[in-house]
């Protein structure tokens, strides 16, 4: 037990982290059928923000900042992406969202010129080591879990007690019907991309506290992990994708834990090929029913 | 009152609306009557804004509406009730109603057309906690009535809302939308059951392949030969 506690205390906090990107997915499937495959490298851009931001000014600046800037990244993507195919074949969206995850990589190539930038100042407090039941781990992993189910319940309020919410799920169910109840529909579209990038802020900042540096492709592996924790949570519900992120996170680290580390991203992937062939609405997934 | 001129809508090389023109006057009920396909529900929901047109006017009380956008519209007191009700399932019958208030500001004023809305349809206020997907298709359509009215609108637009009701049903509906008329709500009613709606009807038109061919009374039009044979189904002595 003493040996497989880091293992879960980790597996949590890789949860968390998972989480906090899942939610950006699903959120916006949910409204626009899309799923927005450049939620990886927007994560991966607020990353390389947070690098640049804790050298060039101080921590009470850096975090806001980080979290404005991948904001706006978002929203600009759905104005500039998105929004001008709005009546188009959902393919062709998705072809978009694939065109723009290559655009950000390679802005991002441009910027670094390729080389992987050193975290060299972690956001301090939670970067420190402390000691758990005789394990000892950064802050963060004991952080992250607890942040991410605060932002969750902000979350799960927002949408069920709130007037933006209700506009949100109206908008998820029938946009036609949205509208004649006289809501703005891109005005809902926009602030799916606005709550979803700003978890994912949160996710990088996290994330890569625990990493010594930032590349242009770190978005691709936590971004896909997600993805297929938000698949298999149910893409769609938000507390699909948060249980579907805790249960990748855990087992990935516990088969690391008994030494099958070269298996753990295998597992996952597995897992994906298993929920399409057995229950592709996974865990918490509503019927597919085709909007009329 | 609704003005609507020389209107053009075409979807995708179509033409749906050949230039029409009708008048809805201020506290009456007015209907159009048509096959399927004739542009009915084009001409409503042309009015909302759901539906750009391609040539013509649509004046309400003096203002153009055409190329305002859907919540403006709905600000300037018109609300519809959607064909097929399209309540949204997963939401409360009280969520369904309040949502129909989205744009309103006037808390008290909202509260106050819920009671309103309540009165008109007791057998809301008793399922108010029920999620409006499990509530019968009867209830549905009280519920997408209930949720325009939340606008407080001065014109109703009503698509269809006898559409697989029982006939006993259809004549609650009908008896709720002459009562809503009576308290003062332009009604524009648009049906495939003739009879129940030139019935209730002050003003009505004939709408054919995009054109309108007969307008009159309701009255009128209910005693129409060739009304009586192509929409009520009884045949030329």
């Amino acid at each position: 037990m003493q040996q497989i506690l880091p293992y879960i205390i980790n597996g949590i906090s890789v949860g968390g982290q998972y989480a906090l990107i899942a939610i950006g997915y699903t959120l916006v499937y949910g409204i626009l059928r899309l799923i927005n495959f450049a939620h990886g490298d927007v994560f991966m851009v607020a990353g390389l923000v947070m690098v640049y931001a804790t050298t060039a000014m101080p921590i009470y600046a850096a975090v806001p900042l980080v979290l404005v800037v991948t904001v706006a990244l978002g929203f600009v993507i759905e104005r500039a992406a998105y929004k001008p195919l709005r009546t188009a074949p959902r393919m062709s969206v998705m072809i978009s969202a694939i065109g723009v995850s290559y655009l950000i990589q390679n802005l991002a190539f441009y910027v670094t010129g390729g080389v992987p930038q050193p975290v060299t100042n972690p956001i301090p407090w939670i970067s420190e080591n402390v000691e758990i039941l005789g394990a000892s781990t950064k802050r963060v992993t004991l952080v992250t879990p607890a942040l991410t189910i605060v932002l969750v319940i902000a979350l799960v309020y927002l949408i069920n007690h709130t007037k933006i919410g209700m506009a949100m799920r109206a908008a998820a169910k029938d946009f036609e019907t949205a509208q004649l109840m006289g809501i703005k529909i891109n005005a809902v579209i926009s602030m799916t991309f606005v709550i979803g990038s700003f978890l994912a802020a949160v996710g990088a900042m996290l994330y890569f506290t625990n990493y010594p540096s930032v590349a242009i492709t770190s978005g691709g592996m936590p971004g896909l992990k997600a993805f297929v924790a938000a698949v298999f949570g149910g893409i769609g519900s938000i507390p699909g994708a948060v249980v579907g992120a805790f249960i990748i996170g855990l087992c990935e680290e516990l088969i690391k834990g008994v030494g099958y580390t070269t298996f753990s991203d295998a597992f996952t992937f597995a897992l994906l090929i298993v929920v399409l062939c057995v229950k592709p609405t996974g865990l918490f997934g509503e019927k597919v029913t085709d909007k009329v | 009152m609704l003005k609507i001129e020389n209107l053009h809508v075409a979807y995708g090389g179509i033409q749906a609306l050949r230039g029409i023109s009708l008048e809805v006057p201020d506290g009456k009920i007015v209907t159009l009557i048509g096959a399927n396909g004739a542009g009915k529900s084009t001409t409503l929901r042309t009015i909302t804004g759901l539906v750009k047109a391609a040539s013509g006017s649509i004046q309400w009380n003096g203002e153009e509406l055409l190329g305002k956008s859907i919540d403006k519209i709905v600000t300037s007191g018109i609300a519809m009730s959607p064909e097929g009700r399209r309540v949204f399932p997963d939401m409360t019958v009280l969520e369904n109603l309040k949502i129909g208030a989205y744009l309103r500001k006037d808390k008290e004023g909202v509260a106050k057309d819920l009671q309103w809305v309540y009165d008109l349809f007791p057998r809301l206020k008793e399922r108010e906690w029920q999620l409006a997907g499990t509530l019968s298709g009867g209830e549905q359509q009280m519920l997408a009535v209930g949720r325009a009215l939340m606008s407080r609108p001065k014109l109703l637009l009503l698509d269809e809302p006898s559409l697989g009701l029982a006939p006993l049903v259809v004549q609650d509906i009908f008896s709720i939308i002459r009562e809503i008329n009576r308290q003062g709500v332009t009604v524009l009613l648009i049906e495939q059951n003739a009879n129940m709606a030139l019935k209730i009807a002050d003003l009505a038109y004939v709408l054919e392949t995009g054109n309108i061919t007969m307008s009159g009374t309701g009255a009128e039009l209910l005693a129409d030969e060739k009304v009586k044979e192509a929409y009520l189904g009884k045949r030329r002595k």
